[in-house]
């Protein structure tokens, strides 16, 4: 166990210095740059500005410049809002985005598990049939199509909830349900084709003749095994997660880091969007560890072999 | 208490094939304290009878007609779920084939043996613990009591089933029933397992119901021997009485196509023999009958010296061949003997250079055959073949049998044209009992025996001289396989071929070879000729694999003086 | 398995596709989607970047089947334009995934040994990569170019590809039948296409007809946040983000092309279901 932890850690240190390089050669290539705005600014004033930010200096400089003091933890000031440091920028809309996340998560998992196993354990019945209708129309209905979709009903006809915006609890509700409905739709997908596996295990077999009941069979011998793609998901699902964060952002104008990363692209604000990615970069990390070590834990195997 | 009598039970499936009539209104019963055995072959509807009655059999596609199980005045078959799962573990146990897939991966082995004290209320879970504790200690599984935590894949299959018995008989119950108990393990785990069985069952007095494919292995445990065939019972008796005077032809045949270690004659009967008497089904060898080769004079066709190979695995290296010479006669079979992971696999595909050797040197023709890539490579590929265990998983399913058998021919030259590789195809089709028809099919429409012949014939296209058949004929009934080995002798006969027959069946090497050699732990600890291995063994491994093989398989006339009958030690 | 007349595994995993009705019927709404986005804009009248400012938010009638957009542009024009391009993403994404991911999975999983540890080690570094982001930050500071559009697309899913792939390479390389085709003396390369290849194709097709609808749904994700195909071009996506935004004044405007869409999803990922039944029986649900 914890050579896992530490291998993955020594692992992680040449993945962001790749993902650092890539990104910072990559937004300097690209054409544009962060003075370069609709509004003309003088062209004194620019070249001032890019001395300040140290941008007329040679890229291989820049570059070495930017290592040494992320190497301290110093993302550097933004270069659209220079007086906001991208760490702070990033501590203001990250708990934004971790909110939501949650919650869908949440959402997702309290959905999709218990619909996934009852499908699994009445099999061919309509306790079955309906939830993976369901499920199958939330895959096919993505976020995008969703969100309008509660906005129009639950808050435009029936005003249950504010449509936009990112106040109190009361805006919490249709986001997380536009983002976790679609992971509920996957898990509970997932849950009852990895249960259905299970329960023809010789092993559930033995336990039968043993003479455990069903809800024995179902919570002592099946779950674990049944359970373990969902976990296997989780990875990419939270990945998914975060992509899902920039629509969802969008649609419902909430102040999360998706839309700040998004914005800060349009504007080549070099250090912002250097910033957001290497955070990102080690959130997905961060968390490929926590499914690998819940896999682990559930697995007695992998435990070992890990 | 404990009398189970099974009436006129029908079950069929229904697939979607159609209705298939797995167990066809068979008559069983079993006395207190009474251990029978219930023999018969793969889709016979023995596990099926098993599994019937503790209704653990999946309804749908199953489906029961009117007969009736019976155990202590109720029909099983009436009982609703609740009132079946009292029974299920606390009166009437299960133990299974596979002990790798049958314990549960993510539990405690401990947990698991407890856990049917723990369902039955029976005892509260410490008390539980305790006893499972002492039942494992009792069966032998001493490791738990030193790691209480360990999981199921850090045993052995032997301890697997070594645990599933303990599970099976902690809460006492009336009846065991044994399906196929031992039939994963081997030979020497086998005889383990199964005295251990034995002894926990008659000091219990639980009785037994035994499945088991194996005529002569349920003869050493079984009072009384049920014979199943295609879903009927053809025959039942007290065990001596079946092997002394079997009534029913499949019976007959049953006992006579399965080579013992004293089966010495050219071929082996089969079943058709019996069924179908008079009618001649296959070509004898005895018919071309040329003299057997002497194994002295015979030049050495392959010859291999000092040969080591390792495999890397996560814990290191292991040596699966250590320091391995052996001499093989041209025309003459070799017989290779050995439990799983002693070797004789990885032996037989260094032979053929299908797998990198260490260090060594194989000789064939008395030419060196290199590593991979050496010139010659293509030349000695043709002259040296290969027959696999598994003749499900040997055969490309998405190539047609003609396409699987010209292949060969193209890619080694040989033939001009293609009606000339087709003729020769056909040719080889006939020579191992198939023919024209079966040139369009796909492998999936055939038989395990088919497909095995069909491997055959594969492996002679290139004409060969020299072929290695990898456990062959060990997943097969009893009368697939005799019919397989006749073919393999008749082979070498008309083509005077030669061969390393591996197996872990001595009962089969010795009827297929000249020579033997035993092997374990990557090492040759014993080698000579078929005779003398048997009548004489040198050390004491090969004594325990002899000993470690059913009474009833290693002779015909074996002397009945029943285990049950004679006190244990 | 116990058939008696002659017959082919493709010709079996065909009959057990027609008779998956939910799997013919969305073959046959796959065909359709697929012919009216082909013919649509032919037999249209309008094209898709037509203006007609003194039409603007007409609802659906009879000159404009599916009404009219906020410049007065038929939405049927834009629906079924914007499902060529939709479509052809997904396939085209599909393809270049598959290209690489087959190819770098069988090569991984046939050699084995060091070689597959490193290849493997690369996909699982770029697994942990936040790859997605990287897709946006492409399109953004690149421009929304149509060919970096699926390079990129396909450059994130060909991953997944290359794992199962290697995975079912394994598994068959050890199958006796490779080892067979071994000791026969066939070349690598015959073995690896005459042997397992046609061997992989099962699931290669399932796992190919369940990535068409994750790029698509990718590609409008793209399109949505702004980054996908231009305006006056339109995908599915670009037209759901405007329906969205008009939902109030205009619903159809989120209708045609979200149905158009949300069908398209459902059939694919029915269609794969039923192909992972048919190909592959043992792994059948029920």
């Amino acid at each position: 166990m914890r050579k896992l932890i530490i291998s993955r850690v020594l692992q992680a240190v040449p993945t962001l210095w790749v993902i650092a390089t890539l990104t910072f050669f990559m937004t300097r290539y690209a054409p544009g740059g962060p003075f370069d705005s609709e509004r003309a600014i003088p062209e004194e004033i620019k070249i001032k500005l890019q001395s300040h930010f140290g941008l007329d200096r040679p890229l291989f400089d820049q570059y070495l410049l930017y290592l040494k003091n992320l190497l301290q933890g110093d993302l550097g000031p933004s270069f659209k809002y220079p007086e906001w440091e991208v760490s702070e920028l990033i501590a203001t809309a990250f708990p934004v985005s971790l909110t939501l996340g949650l919650l869908s998560l949440l959402i997702a998992l309290m959905v999709g598990i218990p619909a996934g196993m009852i499908a699994a354990l009445r099999k061919n019945s309509w306790v079955d049939y309906l939830p993976m209708s369901l499920s199958m129309a939330g895959i096919c209905l993505p976020t995008f199509v969703l969100g309008p979709l509660l906005i129009y009903a639950l808050s435009t006809q029936l005003g249950m909830f504010p449509p936009l915006g990112w106040y109190g609890p009361a805006d919490w509700v249709l986001p997380s349900l536009t983002l976790g409905l679609f992971y509920a739709a996957y898990i509970a997908r997932l849950t009852r084709a990895g249960m259905l596996e299970t329960l023809q295990q010789d092993y559930v077999r033995t336990a039968r003749a043993k003479g455990a009941k069903s809800w024995r069979i179902l919570t002592k011998h099946a779950a674990r095994g049944g359970l373990l793609p969902v976990v296997t998901f989780l990875g990419p699902a939270f990945a998914g997660l975060i992509t899902g964060s920039f629509v969802i952002e969008s649609i419902f104008f909430i102040p999360g880091l998706g839309k700040f990363f998004v914005t800060a692209a349009f504007n080549r604000d070099y250090t912002m969007v250097l910033g957001t990615v290497l955070f990102y970069a080690s959130l997905i990390i961060l968390l490929n560890l926590l499914v690998d070590l819940l896999q682990a834990w559930l697995d007695p195997k992998a435990r070992q072999e890990k | 208490m404990g009398q189970l009598t099974i009436r006129n039970l029908e079950v069929s499936f229904h697939t979607r094939e159609g209705i298939i009539r797995a167990v066809d209104g068979i008559d069983l019963a079993i006395g207190p304290g009474e251990i029978v055995g219930l023999v018969g072959e793969s889709g016979s509807g023995k596990s099926v009878t098993c599994n019937s009655v503790l209704q653990l059999l999946p309804c749908p596609p199953a489906q029961f007609g009117e007969g009736k199980i019976e155990w202590s005045s109720k029909d099983l078959l009436q009982l609703d779920e609740d009132k079946m799962r009292r029974i299920r573990g606390k009166e009437i146990s299960m133990i299974f084939q596979d002990p790798m897939s049958c314990l549960n991966p993510f539990m405690t082995v401990l947990d698991q043996v407890a856990e049917p004290l723990i369902i039955h209320k029976i005892c509260k879970p410490a008390e539980a613990k305790r006893k499972a504790l002492e039942m494992l200690a009792k069966v032998g599984v001493h490791r738990v009591k030193e790691y209480p935590n360990s999981y199921p894949h850090e045993f052995s299959g032997g301890m697997r089933q070594r645990a599933m018995i303990a599970m099976a008989l902690i809460t006492q119950p009336a009846l065991l029933l044994a399906d196929e108990p031992t039939t994963a393990l081997d030979v020497t785990v086998q005889a383990k397992v199964l005295s251990i069985l034995r002894e926990l069952c008659s000091e219990l007095g639980v009785s037994v119901l035994f499945v088991s494919h194996d005529l002569g292995l349920v003869a050493e445990l079984a009072d009384r021997v049920v014979v199943m065939y295609r879903g009927k019972v053809v025959e039942q008796n007290d065990t001596a009485s079946i092997f002394t005077h079997p009534k029913h032809p499949y019976v007959k045949a049953l006992i006579a196509c399965r080579p013992t270690l004293e089966t010495s004659d050219d071929r082996l009967p089969t079943v058709e023999d019996f069924i179908n008497p008079g009618k001649e089904t296959e070509k004898s060898p005895a018919d071309t009958s040329p003299p057997k080769t002497s194994s002295k004079s015979a030049k050495t066709l392959v010859e291999a010296k000092r040969l080591v190979v390792e495999f890397t695995t996560d814990e290191g290296s292991v040596r699966a061949v250590n320091d391995v010479s052996i001499k093989i006669p041209q025309g003459s079979t070799h017989g290779l003997v050995g439990e799983s992971g002693s070797g004789k696999t990885s032996l037989g595909r260094s032979l053929l250079n299908l797998i990198r050797r260490q260090s060594g040197e194989i000789l064939f023709n008395g030419i060196p055959v290199g590593h991979k890539g050496h010139p010659h490579e293509k030349q000695f590929r043709k002259s040296m073949q290969i027959i696999f265990q598994d003749p499900y998983a040997s055969l490309n399913p998405r190539l047609t049998i003609e396409q699987a058998l010209v292949e060969p021919m193209i890619v080694h030259n040989l033939g001009s044209s293609k009606r000339e590789r087709i003729k020769r195809v056909i040719d080889l089709l006939e020579e191992v009992g198939l023919g024209e028809e079966h040139l369009a099919r796909y492998p999936h429409e055939f038989s395990g025996g088919q497909r095995q012949r069909i491997c055959v014939a594969r492996a002679l296209t290139t004409e060969p001289e020299f072929i290695v058949c990898d456990e062959c004929v060990s997943a097969m009934d009893v009368s697939v396989q005799a019919q397989v080995l006749n073919l393999l002798k008749s082979l070498q006969a008309s083509r005077g071929l030669t061969y390393l027959f591996i197996s872990h069946d001595l009962g089969v090497v010795k009827f297929m070879s000249d020579q033997i050699s035993v092997m374990q732990k990557g090492q040759i600890v014993e080698s000579g000729s078929a005779e003398n291995i048997y009548n004489d063994p040198q050390t004491k491994y090969t004594q325990q694999l002899i000993n470690s093989i059913p009474a009833a398989n290693r002779s015909k006339n074996f002397s009945f003086t029943h285990p049950s009958v004679s006190p244990g030690p | 398995m116990s058939s008696t007349h002659s017959s082919s595994l493709g010709r079996d995993a065909w009959l057990r596709l027609r008779a998956n009705k939910m799997a013919m019927a969305s073959l046959f709404l796959l065909a359709a989607v697929a012919l009216i986005s082909l013919l649509g804009p032919l037999l249209c009248s309008y094209s898709y970047d037509q203006q007609n400012l003194d039409r603007v938010f007409q609802s659906p009638d009879t000159t404009h089947l599916f009404g009219t957009d906020n410049l007065g542009r038929d939405l049927f024009a834009r629906t079924t334009y914007g499902g060529r391009i939709s479509l052809a993403v997904g396939l085209l994404a599909t393809l270049v995934s598959l290209v690489i991911g087959v190819t770098y999975g069988m090569l991984s999983g046939y050699c084995g040994g060091r070689l597959d540890a490193w290849m493997m080690r690369l996909v699982d570094v770029l697994y942990s990569l936040p790859f997605i982001i990287f897709v946006i930050l492409l399109m953004v500071l690149f421009g929304r170019n149509f060919l970096l559009l699926f390079l990129a697309i396909g450059a994130v899913e060909w991953l997944t590809m290359a794992r199962i792939t290697r995975a079912q390479t394994i598994n068959l390389k050890n199958a006796e039948f490779i080892e067979a085709a071994r000791a026969l003396g066939y070349s690598h390369l015959r073995i690896l296409f005459h042997h397992l290849l046609p061997n992989l194709i099962g699931p290669i097709i399932i796992y190919a007809t369940l990535t068409v609808p994750a790029v698509m749904l990718l590609e409008s994700v793209l399109s949505f946040l702004g980054l996908g195909v231009q305006a006056p071009m339109s995908s599915w996506g670009s037209l759901i983000k405007e329906g969205a935004e008009k939902m109030d004044a205009a619903p159809w405007l989120l209708f045609f092309p979200g149905m158009f869409f949300c069908l398209t999803l459902f059939a694919l990922n029915f269609l794969g279901d039923g192909l992972r039944d048919a190909l592959d029986p043992k792994s059948s649900k029920d």
